[in-house]
């Protein structure tokens, strides 16, 4: 690999990491609350309200159910809107952010739902309102699975960041398109498939050993 | 069918230890009244017009089969549950038609005990019993040297920075009555406490909750549908059966002379009755040469002497089986005796003066 190709081997990792992350991070601060409010509001939850659990429902169902290459194009816009241009890393966050909230909305909310209705019952029986059942009782009861979920969203982000290539986001997928595949550097390619591999593995390693920590049930 | 018997309250019940507060009318004031309170679920009742009180100080055993309604209640006495009709007074005030804020408060008086212990699985055993302080807001060292008392008094010392994961069923209830009594509550709810236990192990923690009761006098209602759990710590049983109260009294009393069919149904297997295979063979009316089989139910201390007594009065009865056990500190006599038919009139001025129950089941042919 010469020096050239190798900075921008480099590059193109950070990008990619700069782009898994970031949109993990806001799909994390955006999804989890959607999920507690996906469960909070459903059939018999802390603070029932039918309306409000269908509407937000059919929204993470909306946006789960469009293609992410049809999403990335279709948010041009506001991505534009948003970071200034629609093309560049910082633009990927956008759509990718918005794809993966939905899709981690979903998973924090059947970790949250798995929490056993007893507990939820005996803090109630405590005194405690709303806000310390969720403090309390769903938040850590549920974090081995919020976290196991994370780390699956990351994974998919990973995957969904080389698309993001499209637009020209950069990153390990865009390069492995641009020299791999259009111009025959079967070198970079196979580079970046093993890069991609030993990141994945990383992050499933990382967050296999922060769930074993993190769980105390039985 | 209530029975009217003194209340056996524990003698520093009355002076309102478990609030802290000297209350001259608590022992005249229920901790708990229930006014034909129902509940329905769909077109089932649940709770058909139930009313009940629970004196400060004394445990009440709550009996019931599976679906009677026993959980329906003891969830509406702390608002968990929402009655269609009826009054439920805590501490003197009804709480019926509060606010799920306005319960909060309330709940914060009332400790509750479950079958599978909710314990909470990420915290550890003294986080667990310092919740319901942090929830009154408590500070945190404030909260965890109380923690630390309660285990003492639990005898899970060693456990207090251990998950609930290492704990066993039964050291897990401990900790569940821990944290049930960590905010000095005037009411204890218990709702199957022991069901998920072994029988060492549940003898165990209601010698614990008998015990609490006892040292710091506070109010236990306790729901099961085991008859052995109401005789090891009640003071008083109620029997629900179909959402309705169907007989209630001091324990012993019930045990002795059980009037409902549930409450019989209820203590087969716990008290004696008749062998079966002399219940085989029972006729209704008597034959030339029989005996006539009969039971007799007695309470105190002529439990003992009713048989020797007995012997000299009337030759050829024989004892088929039965005994005295004590409940409550009382004894409780029951015994079935074969005795020529002739000997029912010398029977019967026997028993007059002990106040015992006889009935005769039936005859047999010959000996059994
Ligand atoms: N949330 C509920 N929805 C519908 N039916 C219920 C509900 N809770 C209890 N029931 C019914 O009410 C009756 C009494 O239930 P429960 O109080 O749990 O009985 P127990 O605790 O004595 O076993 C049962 O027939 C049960 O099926
Ligand atoms: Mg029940």
């Amino acid at each position: 690999m010469s020096p050239m190709m190798y900075s921008l081997f480099v590059r193109a990792f950070w990008e990619t990491v700069i782009m898994t992350v970031a949109s993990g991070v806001i799909s994390l601060i955006a999804g989890l609350p959607l999920g507690l409010l996906l469960v909070a509001t459903a059939k018999g939850g802390i603070a029932e309200n039918l309306w409000v659990n269908r509407v937000v429902g059919a929204i993470v169902n909306g946006f789960r159910s469009v293609p992410f290459i049809i999403l990335l194009v279709a948010l041009i816009p506001l991505t534009r809107l948003i970071v200034g241009t629609s093309i560049g890393t910082w633009a990927a966050i956008v759509p990718l952010a918005i794809a993966a909230t939905p899709y981690y909305a979903r998973i924090a909310e059947v970790s949250l739902r798995e929490v056993d209705r007893g507990l939820i019952e005996a803090v109630r029986a405590m005194g405690g309102n709303r806000w310390t059942i969720m403090r309390e009782v769903l938040l850590p009861e549920a974090l081995p699975g919020i976290v196991a979920g994370f780390t699956v969203t990351l994974v998919t982000l990973i995957g969904a960041s080389a698309m993001a290539g499209a637009i020209g986001a950069g990153g390990l997928g865009d390069l492995a398109i641009r020299y791999g595949y259009q111009r025959f550097e079967t070198a970079i390619m196979v580079a970046v498939v093993a890069v991609l591999i030993l990141l994945v593995c990383l992050i499933q390693w990382l967050g296999d050993v922060l769930v074993a920590r993190l769980d105390k049930r039985i | 069918m209530t029975r009217q018997a003194p209340l056996p309250v524990p003698a520093d019940a009355a002076s309102g230890v478990a609030d802290g507060v000297p209350n001259q009318s608590a022992a005249a004031k229920p901790v708990v009244r229930l006014d034909d309170v129902r509940r329905h679920f769909g077109t089932t009742p649940a709770l058909d017009g139930i009313s009940l009180t629970v004196a400060k100080g004394e445990i009440l055993g709550l009996i019931g089969r599976s679906g009677a309604g026993k959980s329906t209640l003891i969830r509406c006495l702390n608002g968990l549950e929402r009655p269609d009709s009826g009054v439920i007074e805590i501490e003197g005030s009804d709480i019926v038609g509060l606010s799920e804020e306005q319960l909060q408060p309330l709940r914060r008086r009332i400790g509750m005990i479950f079958q599978h212990f909710n314990l909470l699985s990420a915290k550890t055993v003294e986080d667990n019993v310092a919740l319901p302080l942090k929830i009154a807001g408590w500070d945190r060292a404030k909260r965890l040297a109380r923690a630390r008392e309660l285990l003492d008094l639990v005898g899970l010392t060693d456990k207090a920075r251990a998950y609930p994961r290492a704990l066993s069923g039964g050291q897990k209830q401990r900790v569940g009555i821990a944290r049930a009594l960590a905010a000095n509550p005037a009411l204890i709810l218990s709702d199957e406490a022991t069901s998920a236990l072994d029988p060492e192990t549940t003898g165990s923690i209601l010698a614990l909750l008998k015990d609490i009761n006892a040292r710091l006098g506070v109010t236990i209602l306790l729901i099961t549908h085991e008859m052995e759990v109401v005789r090891q710590v009640a003071d008083r049983v109620a029997v629900i059966d179909k959402g309705r109260i169907v007989e209630e009294g001091p324990v012993w009393s019930v045990f002795s002379r059980p009037e409902a069919d549930t409450t019989k149904a209820l203590l087969s297997g716990v008290r004696a009755s008749l062998p079966r295979h002399v219940a085989a063979r029972l006729a209704p009316s008597a034959t030339a040469r029989g005996e006539m089989i009969v039971s007799i139910d007695i309470t105190g201390p002529q439990a003992a002497t009713l048989l020797p007594g007995l012997a000299t009065e009337i030759a050829g009865w024989r004892l088929i089986h039965g005994g005295v056990e004590t409940i409550q500190e009382r004894p409780v006599g029951r015994f079935f005796l074969a005795l020529p038919v002739s000997s029912l009139a010398t029977l019967q001025a026997h028993l007059v003066p002990s106040g015992a129950h006889l009935e005769v089941l039936g005859h047999v042919a010959d000996d059994v």
